[in-house]
């Protein structure tokens, strides 16, 4: 492979780690209010949290993405650049599984700890902030680091709409080159080290926060 | 907004076309990922290192790469060696490698679940090896196993889509056709958008149904 080509591969990471990294935030930030609202008192609350997830989770990552890059245009006027295209179907897509995550951690604190918390006079946000979630989050990261694999692996999808990632970069050097086996063989190397790195950077963040609660 | 339903009355026929498509690739990606898991599982078990490490690696590497690329290497990889599949059966196999990286686990997990009494009992009556896998532990494993493989199944259900990539005619491939030919994008989109929530919630409950039968 010539230099000209190698660089083509490495602005394709750089997309797909930018729109990982992008999405994992929005992802993240959705888990969080949703599986949240999902322990909420109000059933109202919890009913909309639920219809959010069922959705989410019930369509494919793909359809949602020529969802937001086709029908959202015409029918609100929106037409987003790709990267925020990808970050939107990809974070909400996402953020839905991480959802169920984040209400199966909550619930997993030990009853007793939000009845201290009550006995204690804490309003519902102190009790959430300070009691349930430090000991909540740490049980959630080994699937949260499931999950951003997955979303590694999901980055992927944008390039059938032609953004410039890592896959469709993959592509371009195959049509140069006419050999497949090489390019595809590296492509597939790469993502398997991003998403090595992943599980190592959480291992470590978990281990850190169990230190942190102990 | 506007909604035409005369665009949705047009897709239909393509619609049930795709729908086929998906459905025979999903039924067909389930046998293999549910065979090749198994087959995965009783390797990882075997006592030499030389068959755990390779199949250990290998299966790690498939699980923590796209499997989108992964059918693009298949797609164009396999005419080069010599293998010419039809892009269907192309994206059967690659579905079905995929997702048994993730049956094995499954398995594995169910087949640790069997009580360790059940194998001193095998080894006891001097059952040959064959046996107490056919007779004692495996049918007790796969009676646990049952809810996780329907779990991937409804996993696999929604990566389908992907192989409209490499040009298989599954629903989101015959919206894209559709969309194409009318320059309507919002109908056939959303009509597949909610086929794949009522085929997914169908499953869901069919699973449920499915489990407590097992479980009594």
């Amino acid at each position: 492979m010539t230099s000209g080509l190698w660089e083509l591969v490495l602005r394709g990471i750089w997309a797909t780690v930018q729109l990982l990294v992008f999405s994992a935030l929005l992802g993240a930030a959705v888990s969080f209010v949703v599986g949240i609202a999902r322990t909420h008192r109000l059933w109202i609350v919890r009913f909309l949290a639920g219809f959010y997830t069922e959705v989410f989770r019930g369509t494919s990552a793909l359809v949602m993405i020529f969802w937001v890059f086709f029908v959202l245009p015409p029918a609100f006027g929106w037409q987003l650049v790709p990267m925020w295209a990808g970050t939107l179907a990809l974070g909400l897509t996402y953020g839905a599984y991480g959802a169920e995550i984040v209400r199966g951690g909550l619930q997993a604190v030990d009853p007793a700890q939000r009845e201290g918390g009550i006995a204690l006079g804490f309003t519902p946000g102190q009790r959430m902030r300070k009691i349930l979630l430090p000991q909540a989050v740490p049980e959630m990261i080994p699937p949260f680091s499931n999950l951003l694999v997955e979303l590694l692996k999901g980055t992927a999808l944008v390039s059938v709409m032609g953004m410039g990632d890592l896959a469709f970069s993959g592509n371009l050097v195959r049509l140069a080159l006419q050999e497949s086996a090489e390019i595809y063989t590296y492509v597939l190397l790469i993502y398997f080290v991003i998403a090595f790195l992943l599980t190592r950077v959480m291992r470590g963040l978990e281990n850190h926060l169990k230190a942190g609660v102990r | 907004m506007n909604w035409d339903w005369n665009a949705v009355r047009d897709f239909m026929p393509l619609f049930w076309d795709g729908l086929l498509v998906t459905l025979q690739a999903l039924v067909l990606g389930s046998l293999i990922s549910f065979t090749l898991g198994l087959v995965w599982a009783l390797l990882m078990r075997t006592p030499t290192r030389w068959v755990q490490w390779p199949v250990g690696i290998v299966t790690e590497f498939v699980r923590d790469t796209p499997l989108l690329v992964q059918l693009f290497f298949l797609f164009y990889v396999l005419p080069e060696w010599g293998l010419t599949l039809s892009a269907m059966a192309t994206g059967v196999v690659a579905i079905g490698l995929h997702y048994s990286t993730y049956t094995m686990q499954v398995y594995r997990a169910g087949i640790e679940a069997v009580p360790v009494g059940q194998w001193e009992a095998a080894t006891a009556l001097n059952l040959p090896k064959a046996r107490t896998w056919r007779a004692v532990i495996l049918p007790q494993a796969v009676r646990r196993v049952v809810p996780a493989l329907g779990n991937y199944v409804i996993s696999m259900l929604k990566d389908t889509p992907m192989l409209m990539a490499i040009t298989v005619l599954e629903m989101l491939g015959r919206a894209r056709l559709f969309s194409q030919e009318h320059f309507q994008f919002t109908e056939p989109l959303t009509v597949i958008g909610v086929a794949f929530i009522v085929i997914s919630y169908l499953a869901s409950v069919l699973m449920r149904t499915l489990e407590r039968r097992l479980v009594r």
